[in-house]
């Protein structure tokens, strides 16, 4: 820690920051632009001119940009020194002199950092006279709108997307007060995290064009946490709903996952839940003819078939909740329970939640950290997206100890680039064909899954002898197995990722074979699963869809599952043809539900709330944005229906989804911690609950929200309201829906949320582990 | 007077070649520096020399040289460049140092080379040098054929590669760092310092960039000694400078002379004074990017803390001249249209502050500018001076603005009170 002084008052900070970092977390409003926490300082907008003074008798000192001085003991400066405040409104004035001046009809409008930084920097009138330069805008794609009028050249766009994210076809072009961020000529943006462009932009050049197409502003959006469906990572995310419609996804920090950025399919992968296909009137289908029934009716009616005497199984699924898991689990009775998974993925999930007991699981954080990497068959920018993100980081981490000792901070993204330059540290990736991750890699080798296990067992044996030995490997097989080893043995932080995508159990096995073998206390593994709530639902019943087609059931009942992808169509169909009634609760048409006689509307996760275990087995908890339209709802509501209307159970038990995990807590003592990942729906905010919508509606917005309007729907599920009436949720970050703070609008703000800028939230990250974590000291990852 | 630097020179002359520069004594200094002393005593020789860097900045060569960094954990790849990217406007000194006699600039950087325990060495040439480029590219040819460049150089197991690199052409590519991104294909972009070149330079590895003219000096001071090289010089400063001399006088032109040679010399001498019907009006002394000096100066040596006492900067040495039927204002907003071109774009102040001192100068030049601009151009003079940019560029671009608002005040007043530029009726 260093002592500082900022405009004659002391400060406790710490010595390995800059100072515009340090300011910011201090609570001053020190404008900048080009900075960002997650890639550092380069001094590129001189925004963040402070005067620095060399000791206490320098009365005079020098401007400075705060972003490029380290905090060091005896550091005095002053913020509000006039020449650095006339420096800092110039800034902005030079940048707007050439900025559209159409606030109003921007799409950035009310969450623009620029609009923030240049009230905060005082520039409010125009003495620029002269013509202002324009550009053409691009064609980037479905997702990602141009308009480089907006530019004010922070470079961000292109740290992100080339040198964070490893892009390509972006790039910056010209010079002078011509420069242009795009692409060599107009196309689709490649790179699978194109999308944080929106939120890296501080201005409105790259634009969610998706939810640019009925533009709203951000304060008419209601906002609820949110984790995304996409893949196993449990990325946290913020989702948005205006006039009963889900409109669009941001990042939701969080430390130890997701950081600052998510990629495209967690971002843009959400507008099924709108579609016109979704299913939202239970169906009966009977004799070839489909009839639509209403709620009640078709409840009775399913009632019959699943009495006590008919044999009734139920399919769960790893893209439901742990609650609609549990409440078809509940109706059908543990023997009859299948998980829904596939043979292979039930026996991988099976193995990793055995190998998890005894190793120690990377958070994607840890990934990120980590100075050694084997990927053993994944293709990880297709199965686990925001991972291959962090390797890229990763592979930073061995070059960086070369910047450490030449005394540059980590900080200073330019010097830091100029010093590792294109050296990369180890990344081993044996895979069965090309990944996107190639460029980066140290080596690639190429084989059959079940050669890649064969590898892995051997690179295992290289470690420690103990681990069984590898027979008639080919010598160059046995070369790469040492040479893997070797780079895994050097590594102080080592890190074996596997996962469920290539069906091989072996493969797993032997990832945490490696891991066991290895003898650092940091050496930890990820393993990857298919589905947002693969190991949940792996926890809840280790049956898998094999186990469901040995048995003759009289009803089968279905929940959020195409079963045809879990095992091959003839088993599938034989399965489905021999019941007298098959139902299926989902919220999209497929295969399974066409074969259904019944099909119940679900809500998708935007319009029902649940909770989920990511791939390292952390639950979190997933909040409802959008009102699910009467009929349509939570799978566990129409399963409760079921039982409720069969007599299995009585009126009134499972109000709520509180009542659904209590009993499923009661069941699975071993998941006691499923009820403490987010508050209950009794929970409050300072007496208030939480307001989804902002209290900065719009006048449009607020219409809805007068007094004479019917009463407001309520939540059942969750401390959250469906309007503006409630609080922040300042003392609960699972419940956090916005960034916000007064003088920043835009997802900057997010700064004022954290213990440290890139650090943990306050209050803590949200979501449990189930399984043990050894945390080491909270270091910021640039 | 001594001119070792263009002694050999004879301009309109082919330039010697390997032979012919051996003959008059080429190459000693290095095979004196690979047989009799380490590359540490070669450092120190120019250290004690107090040779400073001729592209502007004066930095002492020797010293930059020593920070590189030494010992048995240092890294073993560094490199030494030749900047010879010149491109300051009214500067040619360079050119005339490569052109008139390429193998004294190639005994320079090998010299140099050595003394940092380089074995590789590039030469960043202007992309408008093609003779130069000609020349260095026969002059290094001829070296390779005679085993004076490659491996076990004289057999002193000393290895050295010279690369010939042409630029792309951007003024910023003068500026070390952005030389180096450029080098290593990346935008031609400044680079954060410290960490400086000599610890982290091209490709991550310690590099010396060093300009043509510093590098010349180089054989010399090896041949004659530190000593001989400080008595060259007129003042404190050490050695000649090539001083060079643009604008309406009688002779433009380059010349050799001692460092702290005055303006009145170089100016009335050496220049043969001005035009017939032309006045001194001012000098920017060094390139483009130096403040105004003006008639009181005249008498000033013109040395590196002198030009500096007096508001000014050495630069490069070679003075555009500005008479008195020329514009002032037209003068500058010409530099300035040349900087607001160059920028690089990296930093605002730079890439947004320039264009609008240009729009504005124009607007002033043309009758259509208010009493508010002046106060704008005495603003953004300040607000691009040192520190507030990324690089020197700007507050080098902004160096003959502030000093014309100085010195040419009036002619700021009148053009905007009268709402046209006066000179217009002189120019035919």
């Amino acid at each position: 820690m260093a002592t500082i002084t900022i405009d004659g008052k002391s400060y406790q900070a710490d010595a390995s920051q800059n100072l515009l970092q340090t300011a910011l977390q201090l609570g001053f409003d020190l404008p900048y632009f080009c900075w960002h926490p997650a890639m550092g300082s380069v001094g590129a907008c001189r925004q963040c001119a402070v005067r620095q003074f060399r000791d206490d008798d320098d009365t005079t000192g020098m401007i400075v940009m705060a972003c490029m001085v380290p905090v060091s003991d005896g550091l005095r400066i002053s913020i509000d020194d006039p020449e650095a405040k006339e420096f800092r409104k110039g800034v902005v004035e030079w940048l707007m002199t050439n900025h559209p001046h159409d606030c109003a009809v921007c799409d950035e409008g009310g969450e623009c950092h620029l609009q923030d930084m240049t009230v905060m920097a005082g520039h409010s009138k125009r003495r620029y006279r002269f013509q202002k330069r324009t550009h053409r805008n691009q064609y980037l794609g479905p997702f990602i709108n141009h308009e480089m009028n907006r530019c004010i050249q922070c470079y961000r766009c292109v740290r992100f997307y080339k040198d964070y994210a490893g892009g390509r076809d972006l790039d910056v072009f010209s010079s002078r007060n011509r420069v242009y961020f795009g692409r060599h000529e107009e196309g689709v943006l490649e790179n699978p995290f194109s999308g944080n462009l929106v939120e890296v932009c501080p201005t409105g050049v790259f634009t969610d064009k998706p939810f640019k197409a009925q533009p709203t502003r951000k304060w008419d959006l209601s906002t609820a946490a949110s984790i995304c469906p996409h893949c196993s990572l449990g990325c946290n995310t913020i989702v948005g709903e205006r006039y009963g419609k889900f409109r669009r996804v941001l990042n939701r920090y969080h430390h130890d996952l997701n950081g600052y950025f998510l990629c495209d399919r967690g971002r843009f992968g959400s507008a099924f839940v709108n579609s016109d296909k979704r299913s939202r009137q239970p169906q009966w289908r009977e004799n070839g003819q489909t009839v639509s029934l209403d709620k009640q009716t078709i409840t009775d009616l399913l009632a019959t078939e699943i009495l006590d005497g008919k044999k009734v199984i139920g399919i769960g699924s790893p893209r439901a909740s742990m609650e609609a898991n549990y409440a078809l689990r509940t109706l059908v009775g543990e023997d009859a329970f299948f998980n829904g998974l596939s043979e292979n993925d039930a026996a991988i999930s099976k193995q990793i939640i055995s190998i998890y007991q005894h190793t120690h699981i990377a958070s994607l954080r840890d990934a990120a950290e980590s100075d050694a990497v084997f990927v053993l068959g994944e293709d990880l920018t297709n199965t686990a997206p925001r991972l291959a993100l962090a390797l890229r980081q990763a592979v930073r981490n061995t070059p960086l100890e070369d910047a450490d000792k030449l005394k540059i901070p980590r900080w200073h993204a330019r010097a830091v680039a100029d010093v590792i330059q294109h050296r990369h540290g180890p990344l081993h990736l044996a895979s069965i064909a090309a990944t996107q991750l190639d460029d980066i890699a140290t080596s690639r080798h190429l084989a059959a899954p079940a050669d890649l296990a064969r590898i892995g067992f051997a690179i295992a044996h290289e470690l420690d002898s103990d681990a069984p030995a590898v027979a008639n490997l080919t010598s160059e097989q046995a070369a790469y197995a040492k040479q893997v080893a070797h780079d895994l043995r050097q590594a102080k932080r080592p890190l074996v990722v596997a996962g469920s995508s290539l069906g091989s159990v072996a493969l797993v096995q032997a990832a945490g074979q490696i891991t066991k073998a290895l003898k650092q206390n940091e050496a930890r593994i990820s393993l990857i699963v298919a589905e947002a709530n693969t190991l949940g639902v792996a926890l809840l019943g280790d049956k898998s869809i094999s186990s469901a087609i040995q048995e003759k059931a009289d009803t089968i009942i279905v929940l959020e599952n195409n079963i045809f992808r879990r095992s091959t169509d003839h088993l599938i169909n034989r399965m489905l043809k021999s019941a007298n009634c098959v139902i299926t609760i989902d919220h999209l048409e497929n295969a399974t539900t066409q074969q259904a006689h019944a099909s119940l509307p679900a809500a998708t996760f935007t319009e029902a709330s649940g909770t989920s275990i990511n791939n390292e087995g952390r639950a979190q908890r997933s909040f409802q944005v959008v009102l699910a339209s009467d009929p349509v709802q939570a799978s566990w509501r129409w399963l409760r229906d079921l039982m409720v209307a069969a007599n299995k159970q009585q009126t009134g038990a499972w109000e709520t989804l509180d009542d659904v995990l209590a009993s499923l807590v009661t069941e699975f003592p071993k998941l006691a911690k499923l009820s403490e990942v987010a508050p209950n729906s009794k929970w409050r905010q300072s007496s208030q609950k939480v307001a989804r919508a902002s209290r900065r509606s719009g006048g449009r917005t607020a219409i809805l929200a007068t007094v004479h309007e019917p009463k407001p729907p309520s939540d059942p599920d969750a401390p959250l309201s469906f309007t503006m009436e409630g609080n922040p949720a300042s003392s609960s970050t699972a419940l956090n829906n916005r960034y916000w703070s007064p003088g920043w609008n835009s997802v900057q703000a997010l700064n004022q949320y954290q213990q440290e800028i890139g650090g943990p939230l306050r209050g803590g990250d949200p979501g449990i582990c189930l399984f043990e974590k050894k945390r080491r000291q909270q270091r910021v990852v640039y | 007077m001594e001119t070792p630097l263009t002694e050999h020179i004879r301009p309109g002359h082919p330039s010697p070649d390997l032979a012919a520069y051996q003959k008059l004594g080429g190459y000693q200094a290095l095979r004196r520096a690979l047989t009799e002393m380490t590359p540490t005593e070669v450092i120190e020789a120019v250290k004690d020399s107090n040779l400073r860097g001729r592209g502007g900045a004066g930095f002492p060569a020797g010293l930059k040289w020593s920070l590189v960094p030494s010992g048995d954990d240092a890294p073993r790849q560094r490199y030494l460049v030749c900047n010879a990217d010149e491109m300051e406007p009214g500067t040619f000194k360079d050119r005339y140092l490569i052109e008139g006699n390429p193998h004294q600039l190639l005994e320079g950087i090998m010299l140099a080379a050595y003394a940092i325990k380089a074995d590789t060495a590039y030469i960043f040439l202007r992309a408008e040098y093609t003779c130069s480029e000609r020349t260095l590219r026969e002059a290094i040819a001829e070296l390779f054929a005679e085993n004076l460049l490659g491996d076990n150089i004289l057999g002193s197991n000393y290895n050295l590669n010279i690369h010939l690199h042409t630029s792309a052409g951007r003024y910023i590519c003068g500026e070390e760092t952005a030389l180096l991104n450029a080098l290593e294909g990346k935008r031609a972009v400044p680079r954060a310092k410290p960490p400086f070149p000599p610890q982290v330079g091209l490709w991550g590895q310690p590099t010396i960039v060093q300009n043509v003219e510093t590098l010349c000096c180089v054989p010399h001071i090896i041949n004659h000694g530190a000593d001989w090289f400080k008595g060259l010089s007129k003042t404190n400063n050490s050695g000649t400078k090539i001083y060079g001399v643009s604008g309406r006088v009688k002779r433009p032109g380059l010349w050799e002379l001692p460092l702290g040679t005055t303006l009145r010399e170089i100016i009335e001498e050496h220049a043969g004074g001005m035009l017939d019907g032309y006045k001194f009006r001012g000098v920017i002394p060094g390139g483009a990017s130096t403040d105004f000096l003006v008639e009181e100066h005249l008498d000033l040596p013109l040395d590196y803390e002198t030009v500096a006492a007096a508001g000014s900067r050495l630069g490069t040495g070679t003075m555009i001249v500005l008479d008195d039927r020329t514009c002032p204002i037209a003068m500058v907003h010409n530099l300035e249209t040349f900087f607001a071109r160059e920028s690089c774009g990296w930093c605002t102040p730079c890439r947004d502050g320039l264009p609008w001192i240009e729009k504005t100068l124009s607007a002033i030049e043309e009758g259509r500018g208010v009493a508010s601009d002046i106060d704008l151009l005495h603003q953004h003079s300040r607000m691009l001076g040192p520190g507030r940019t990324f690089c020197a560029f700007a507050p080098g671009a902004v160096e003959p603005l502030q000093s014309a608002l100085k010195y040419f005040a009036d002619d700021f007043e009148q053009h905007i009170s009268e709402k046209r530029c006066p000179y217009k009726h002189l120019q035919s």
